[in-house]
């Protein structure tokens, strides 16, 4: 690829950053990890994407929003791909990512050691109170992403971004 | 047989079990027996549909006769229906909801297993991505079933009940044809005798947890591959098809 490809393939990128997943509108297509691959021929745009969970129902409308995003900005001709292999993980999500999560009240990721009976680990603390003394109340929350846990010390309930 | 087809009639069987399955299981959204567990049955048939989806996604490409996901899901009657009998079983109460999920998990836990090492790209993919969803199912059912099975008198008797009544379409799961045997030669579909083996095993450490008791001399109903369903899918298929039939090729 030639630097002017690249820089052309980069504001790509840059306005696909602006889309939010629909349903935690902290976080960004990119920082979720589900955009794989961007790629530019003459004015035709092709993005491929990797669905979160098999029947999430924000997928059907990240896709919409990526081909709006990119026809209001001058491409008209865009394609979206969805690939399932390799299978999403939210080990791709970065660590500004994870820390935006918590900011935002939902608490991130986080891989406990080998227990192989809990493969979606447990939250480090309380995104409220950074306490770590918290406890599982439903292994689904509001999305199917997340678990519902509760803070034993400050009470509150949060939702957490299950490891996937 | 055309390989094409015998691995068309594969995606559409497994594709079949959840679509039934996630349907019952939709049944439960606004009655669940609390919020959590209403939430968390409607979250599991989500990740059915959408395994469905995938499953007859790639079905309706491999039939290359224009057939689309939804005319599959819609549009085929009683006899064309290839998913399994325990899918298509009533819910009954929860501890027979949670009996059909748990043992249905496992099993598609061990299938997706067989087939993350398949010769088929696509149907390896689906089945990477499908079982990490199908683990988190078999450990929220299978806490259920220690939690009834271990509870109070009453939890035991109906899990217990529950088993009683399910265990008759187990074995209809692992059925086999030529169609599909052509394929597990091949490396492609997964051999239901190693699923049979690793469900069993699961199956029966998790009840005896459970302190449920496993039937002995169950009679066995089988038939689902050839298409023969009870009487319970014409009535599923009626509701779950009935807007798609009323208004077809409309939109959402
Ligand atoms: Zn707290």
């Amino acid at each position: 690829m030639t630097k002017a490809q690249i820089s052309k393939t980069q504001k790509i990128f840059d306005l696909l950053s602006e889309v939010k997943d629909p349903e935690i509108p902290v976080i960004n297509v990119i920082e979720m990890g589900i955009v794989k691959d961007v790629t530019l021929t003459d004015s035709k745009v092709s993005v491929t994407i990797t669905p979160t969970y098999s029947g999430c129902p924000a997928m059907n409308m990240i896709a919409t929003d990526i081909k709006l995003k990119l026809q209001d900005n001058g491409y008209t001709e865009v394609k979206i791909i969805e690939v399932l292999s390799p299978a999403w993980t939210t080990d791709l999500m970065t660590e500004e990512a994870k820390a935006k999560l918590k900011a935002y009240g939902i608490a991130p990721p986080n891989r406990t050691s080998s227990d192989k009976s809990n493969p979606v680990g447990i939250p480090k603390e309380c995104p409220n109170c950074a306490s770590s003394n918290t406890k599982l109340k439903s292994h689904f929350g509001s999305t199917p992403c997340k678990a519902l846990y509760v803070c034993e010390d400050c009470l509150e309930p949060f939702d957490y971004f299950k490891c996937h | 047989m055309d390989q094409n087809v015998a691995l068309y009639l594969y995606c559409l069987r497994l594709g079949d079990n959840s679509l039934i399955l996630g349907h019952r299981l939709s049944e439960w959204c606004g009655h669940g027996p609390f919020l959590e567990e209403d939430i968390a049955m409607t979250n599991i048939s989500l990740d059915l549909v959408g395994q469905s989806r995938m499953l007859l996604q790639y079905a309706a490409e491999l039939s290359g006769n224009g057939t689309t996901e939804n005319t599959l899901a819609y549009l085929r009657d009683e006899r064309d229906f290839l998913n399994a009998l325990l899918s298509e079983q009533p819910n009954g109460d929860f501890a027979v909801t949670n009996t059909k999920n748990y043992l249905f998990s496992v099993y598609n836990y061990h299938l997706y297993a067989e087939l993350s090492n398949s010769k088929d790209e696509k149907l390896k993919a689906i089945a990477e991505k499908s079982i990490k969803e199908v683990a988190y199912h078999v450990r929220h059912c299978g806490k259920w079933m220690l939690r009834l099975g271990k509870g109070t008198e009453e939890s035991h008797k109906r899990l217990q009940e529950a088993v009683n009544d399910i265990w008759m379409f187990t074995e209809d799961l692992f059925e086999s044809d030529e169609s599909t045997a052509s394929l597990i030669e091949q490396g492609i579909a997964a051999n239901p005798e190693t699923v049979r083996h690793n469900w069993l095993s699961d199956v029966t450490d998790q009840l005896k947890e459970a302190t449920i008791e496993i039937p002995t001399n169950t009679w066995m109903m089988k038939g689902s591959l050839q298409g023969k369903h009870s009487e319970h899918l014409g009535y599923l298929l009626a509701e779950m098809q009935t807007i798609p039939r009323t208004f077809p090729n409309s939109e959402w």
